[in-house]
């Protein structure tokens, strides 16, 4: 995540935000809506209720294409391209030699040699230097694409495509398809609710978001309902949660990197990545319940009873759906067991908050 | 007969009697979004002018509230431990964040009243 003030970029469908009496602020580089006129309390809990649209144009779609195309995204990821299914999405990350984690992305095989990648807002720039970089040993193209970006997050989300012409109701969970000419559609999402995420051409959007949020059950949600939401889904943001001095070990985010994969260490960063594993790593992302109600914030240092050290918090907040504050961070490994308790200060106030299980509510994804 | 002033900050300070009563105004309150935590100051506790009172934090961020004036805290509302809401639905009512003696009202000199802080904000 780098904030840039100086001349954000702007959504396409910056005016329908303004129409909907957005609050914008800045985000990665872009003018981003915060809240809608309801606030965040409440578009974070129409999304676990019925079906929120985010306009998240700002993360960036890159489409690789060519004979090489599984081989190339096999090195550049720590990921089985060719071994995924066409029509499946996995989520990845994209390492540096020291296997620090440059970005996580989704990767959706659409065909043979045909793939699409979609990546963080912040880091797309750095991501495709990266991705470019690695392809010029490749028979490979690999093209940021020019689309607006939406999201329609829970419950009602498949119900209320298929009422604006878009059946995507054959889609499972971390699956894609291409329902139209130049049109991307995944069941995935941010916010550990079913829901959807539809890339279309510029051109065609403002009829669909239209189309959309015509619907009673669609409201706009904005950044911070998307972030609260993510933060209880137990979802990483890349800038706090990851980024290039933590690893996967520690992130927790192993599970997203087959162990064929692993031992195979044909990926950038394979070889620090097996000398971590190998040591083990020392500190490890956890969950974080702080008792009381006073929220504890990014940046937070953790302490043990005897006050040392121990770790840090990466993301915090209130949990509106949880109804407590709610908190992410990285631990020392022996303190990493849920339950364990650990201390904080706030301004002055010593506040105790315990390991806690991610995510705090349960995922209510469409498994199929 | 009671006195409201306004800071460019966007508090609100009402005098009764000699005992200042402070808060955040409807629009501070809409700036800053659902409060989800109040952190208030103890009774007794003695503040100069611009020191931290309260904290108000929000789903995303905390925001400091200051003392309009040199005083001591004569009494805050416990309401908002347990319901941070009431600042965003009656700011200007059962929203009122603490009550404070003044060691010189003058110090509220050069405030703004209603008329004058609705129309700073154009």
């Amino acid at each position: 995540m780098s904030e840039n003030t100086a001349s954000p970029k702007h959504l396409p469908l910056e005016a329908l935000h303004e129409e909907a009496g957005a609050r914008f602020g800045a985000f990665a580089g872009w003018r981003m809506p915060l809240t809608y006129p309801a606030g965040v309390m409440k578009e974070h809990l129409h999304t676990r209720a019925s079906a929120g649209l985010f306009d998240i144009s700002h993360m960036q779609l890159f489409e690789v294409q060519g004979p090489d195309a599984a081989r190339f995204l096999s090195h550049a990821c720590p990921l089985d391209a060719a071994g995924l299914g066409e029509g499946r999405s996995k989520y990845t990350v994209l390492l540096n030699d020291e296997a620090g984690i440059i970005d996580d992305l989704i990767v959706t095989r659409l065909g043979a040699e045909r793939f699409m990648v979609v990546a963080n807002a912040g880091n797309a720039a750095t991501d495709e230097a990266h991705f470019r970089a690695i392809a010029e040993d490749f028979n490979v193209s690999f093209e940021p694409l020019e689309r607006v970006l939406l999201a329609l997050q829970g419950p009602d989300a498949e119900a209320v495509l298929i009422a604006a012409g878009l059946d995507l109701s054959d889609l499972v969970f971390m699956s894609g398809t291409e329902p139209k000419d130049g049109w991307f559609a995944a069941r995935s999402g941010y916010t550990g609710e079913d829901g959807f995420e539809v890339a279309l051409p510029v051109d065609e959007a403002e009829r669909f978001a239209r189309k959309l949020i015509a619907d009673e059950r669609v409201e706009w949600i904005g950044l911070a309902a998307r972030d609260s939401l993510r933060l209880e889904a137990g979802l990483c943001l890349h800038g706090q949660d990851l980024d290039q001095t933590t690893d996967p070990a520690s992130a927790a985010i192993l599970w997203a990197i087959p162990k064929a994969v692993r031992e195979g260490g044909g990926f950038v960063g394979a070889q620090a990545l097996g000398a971590i594993l190998a040591k083990g790593a020392n500190q490890k992302r956890v969950g974080l319940k702080p008792e009381g109600r006073q929220p504890v914030r990014a940046g937070a240092l953790l302490v043990n009873e005897a006050g040392e050290a121990v770790g840090r918090v990466t993301s915090g907040g209130f949990g509106p759906s949880v109804g407590h504050p709610v908190a992410m961070g990285y631990v020392d490994k022996q303190l990493s067991e849920p339950g364990t308790r650990l201390f904080t200060e706030v301004r002055g106030n010593r506040i105790a908050l315990d390991v806690h299980s991610l995510p705090f509510t349960p995922q209510r994804y469409h498994k199929g | 007969m009671s006195k409201i002033y306004f800071t460019p900050d966007h508090e609100w300070i009402k005098i009764e009697g000699g005992v200042a009563t402070v808060g955040i105004t409807d629009y501070a309150q809409e700036q800053l979004g659902d409060l989800v935590f109040v952190e208030l100051p103890e009774t007794g506790a003695t503040l100069s002018k611009g020191d931290t009172a309260v904290v108000v934090e929000s789903v995303k961020a905390a925001s400091d509230v200051y003392a309009p004036a040199d005083g001591e805290i004569t009494a805050v509302n416990d309401t908002l431990s347990s319901d941070p809401s009431l600042v965003n639905s009656a700011p200007a009512g059962d929203g009122w964040l603490w009550k404070m003696t003044l060691t010189d009202e003058s110090q509220l000199e050069g405030l703004m009243d209603e008329a004058a802080y609705q129309a700073s904000l154009g």
